[in-house]
């Protein structure tokens, strides 16, 4: 029995292949409109946060059409992409000199290559689509102008982390993604909950961000450079340890913004939000950025094996920890949030096994990115119906009540489990066939994953859709407006049909000037194999949901006799109480224990001193009692001492 | 070269005796006596010394010191003047009111 390190690393090396070199040709035709993707959506949160009551009638209108500008321009650049050259698909823009002091020279520089371009497409796409969606849910709430704008400041902010040329433009992006989802997720701010969740989900990415601004600061210091371009050439230079270094920082870049653990826990409090952000935060962007880090920083990750080997383990934790959670919740949003994490589990696990798996990883970013934005979208939907109540225990047998929003979740349904045909089914498979290549632990892992996934998405879909009323007396459910349904049934359509980017491996030819080409590998078992085992596993899950759940009567309040197991997962597995164990009450007691040393120390040197001589003084003050003789016999007294010392002196 | 130790002696006697005078005595007017007592023995000391080195520094010296001491105790006397009008009393202890 070896250990898993032992299993993982040979694979991990890089066999052969050569890491591909950023080597951007600069931006001539539509290319040059690329700034334009960025500042569409900036200018439009510009427009509507200083335009103030001014804008209130039509801003929902103009936040969405500057989302759909930008995803006008993707497409064009993309089909222009497509017409060019393998070689020649990397196109950069300098927009100006950003920062340029001493030896630190960074640009405001784009970069447009086909990694970038399927994330613009998604981010865009998908977000126009939650812009649009966003128009009848939000449509009742005072706010909304102030809501579209925090949406396309999410949406720039995005772009711009994804357009970025270097690692601070990045982080500048990074920041902004940080800084609107917790403009977002406090959006309904007179919920304390709300306010919480927000604060949280804001000092977890900080913790995060801690990493990435190291491993800015460390690629500076040994490379001279922040750009992808120069690090990219000169990676292969430096030393191992290094790069572990930096490869260890950027994952826990990473975790902050992809709520892998140890930092996921802001993740499902992050539901307080309203619906479309979630689906934003979960499908388009934040959440997906964590992967783009690791995708993008291809040229670290393949020279350091073993910060590759601890993308594996946290992407394998995460994905399991996100489906036990995802099984025992009630509250729809947060089965979704947990699933969420899992599968961003994949994408990260995928993305750690190297040249063999970045591609899937995107492939499955961007599937998932249909299907949950899709199932994020079609809760909001249901919850607009049910008067905002998120209880699955509270819903049941809504599938007549509202038959699209019933069949467009089926679709992301049928998508996330991974049944086959389906969107999921071919990107999960994917990823699961090349863990079990590299290294058959994680890939067990991977397929138990799977079937958890097939079951709680199972137990959602029961408790939702199947199953008896249980609605609450005062609950009419109707199907939404049209302005909501019909992003639904975009979102369907590409949940059912996403996975034909794989077709012909498209999606691993077009990243391949990024990411690089992989060896080829033997599967330790026939891709077929593989693939029936998934779907076996699969069915398993989503027969033991049926029995557990479909043949029985849903109680109206969550049963209290349950196993540990169940009891842990209701509490996200205890995540809050060991952030409060391991972080937070050492972190108060800490500064409590500061707190009294400034009091009785620092304070007692500063204020005791001057009371020392203030009572010295009271004490000598006695001396001046006014009687002229005493002060006679001590002028008497100091004469005699002057006159003692001149003698000792002279004699 | 004269010796001019009784001169010295009997100037020690003087300063003593008002010294003591000035630490002991509660009137105004006795310490002030006393103060006087005091510089001439110093002047008494200087004119010995002068003698003694046979230049005249010591006489001019204890000149000055008179015509300090004639100029003080205008001034002092004045002050024990008011002093008693206002307190009905020339003793130093009561007058102790500038203390701590």
């Amino acid at each position: 029995m070896t250990s898993p390190m032992q299993l993982i690393s040979p694979a991990l090396a890089v066999d052969g292949g050569h890491i591909p070199v950023v080597d951007p040709s600069a931006s001539t035709g539509v290319f040059s409109l690329m700034w334009l993707v960025v500042a569409l959506p900036l200018l439009g949160a510009a427009i509507l946060l200083l335009g103030g009551r001014a804008t209130d009638r039509w801003g929902h209108l103009l936040g969405t059409a500057m989302s759909l500008g930008s995803f006008a321009i993707s497409l064009a650049m993309f089909v222009a992409l497509t017409g060019r050259d393998e070689a020649d698909r990397s196109i950069s823009q300098h927009l100006y000199d950003w920062i340029d002091v001493g030896g630190l020279h960074i640009g405001m520089d784009l970069l447009y290559d086909p990694l970038s371009s399927l994330f613009l497409l998604l981010i865009t796409g998908v977000g126009s689509l939650i812009h649009i969606y966003s128009i009848g849910y939000m449509a009742h709430d005072p706010r909304r102008r102030r809501f579209f704008a925090y949406l396309n400041l999410f949406v720039a902010a995005m772009l711009m982390l994804v357009l970025a040329e270097n690692y601070v433009a990045l982080f500048l992006g990074w920041e902004g993604v940080g800084l609107a989802s917790y403009l977002l997720i406090g959006f309904w701010q007179h919920k304390p909950s709300a306010a919480a969740a927000a604060k949280k989900a804001f000092v977890m990415n900080r913790v995060g961000d801690i990493g990435l601004a190291l491993a800015i600061a460390l690629l500076f210091v040994t490379f001279g450079t922040t750009s992808f371009t120069g690090i990219s050439e000169l990676s292969a230079g430096a030393s191992e340890s290094t790069l572990t270094a930096v490869g260890l920082l950027l994952l826990l870049g990473a975790c902050g913004k992809s709520a892998q653990v140890p930092l996921q826990a802001w993740l499902l409090d992050a539901m307080e939000g309203p619906t479309p952000v979630s689906a934003l935060i979960h499908a388009a962007t934040m959440v997906t950025a964590g992967v783009y880090l690791v995708v993008r920083s291809n040229f670290i990750f393949e020279l350091a094996p073993h910060a590759q080997t601890a993308v594996v383990v946290v992407a394998t934790v995460t994905l399991l920890w996100g489906a036990v959670l995802g099984c025992a919740k009630d509250d729809i949003k947060k089965v979704l949030a947990g699933s969420t994490m899992s599968q961003i589990g994949y994408m990260m696990l995928a993305a750690g096994l190297g040249v063999a798996g970045y591609a899937f990883a995107i492939l499955h970013l961007l599937t998932h990115g249909f299907f949950k934005a899709n199932m994020f979208l079609g809760a909001g939907s249901v919850m607009h119906g049910m008067n905002d109540d998120v209880d699955m225990r509270r819903y049941g047998a809504l599938r007549h009540a509202m038959p699209i929003t019933f069949l467009t979740f089926a679709m992301g349904y049928l998508a996330i489990i991974g049944f086959p045909g389906f969107s999921g089914f071919w990107s999960k498979d994917k990823i699961i066939e090349t863990a079990l290549a590299e290294s058959w632990l994680v890939g067990l892992l991977a397929l138990l994953g799977a079937g958890v996934t097939g079951f709680y998405m199972t137990r959602l879909m029961l408790m939702t859709f199947f199953t008896e009323k249980r609605w609450k007396p005062d609950v009419h459910p109707h199907e939404s407006p049209k302005v909501m349904t019909i992003p639904l049934i975009v979102l369907a359509a590409l949940s059912v049909v996403s996975g034909v980017l794989l077709l012909g491996d498209w999606v691993v030819d077009w990243l391949s000037p990024v990411v690089g080409h992989a060896a080829h590998h033997d599967p330790p078992v026939p891709a077929l194999v593989v693939t029936l085992l998934a779907v076996l596993v699969v069915a398993c899950g989503v027969a033991l949901a049926w029995f557990l759940i479909g043949k029985r009567e849903v109680p109206l309040t969550p049963p209290e006799d349950v196993s540990f197991a169940t009891r842990a997962a209701r509490n996200d597995l205890y995540g809050d109480a060991i952030n409060d164990t391991l972080v937070v009450r050492p972190g108060a007691a800490l500064t409590r224990a500061l707190v009294r040393i400034d009091g009785t120390g620092v304070d007692g040197v500063m204020a005791g001193g001057p009371a020392q001589v203030a009572g010295i003084a009271g004490f000598l003050r006695r001396a001046q009692n006014g009687y002229v003789r005493t002060y006679a016999l001590s002028l008497l007294g100091g004469v005699l001492l002057v006159v003692m010392a001149l003698l000792a002196v002279n004699l | 070269m004269d010796d001019v130790t009784p001169y010295i002696v009997l100037s020690s006697i003087l300063f003593t005796i008002g010294c003591v005078g000035v630490l002991t005595r509660r009137n105004a007017i006795v310490v002030f006596m006393c103060v006087e007592l005091m510089l001439n023995a110093c002047n008494l000391a200087l004119v010995a010394f002068a003698k003694q080195h046979g230049n005249l520094d010591g006489q001019v010296a204890a000149f000055f010191v008179m015509v300090v001491a004639a100029a003080e105790v205008v001034v002092g006397l004045a002050i024990i003047m008011t002093i008693f009008r206002t307190r009905r009393s020339a003793s130093v202890d009561d007058a102790s009111l500038l203390k701590y």
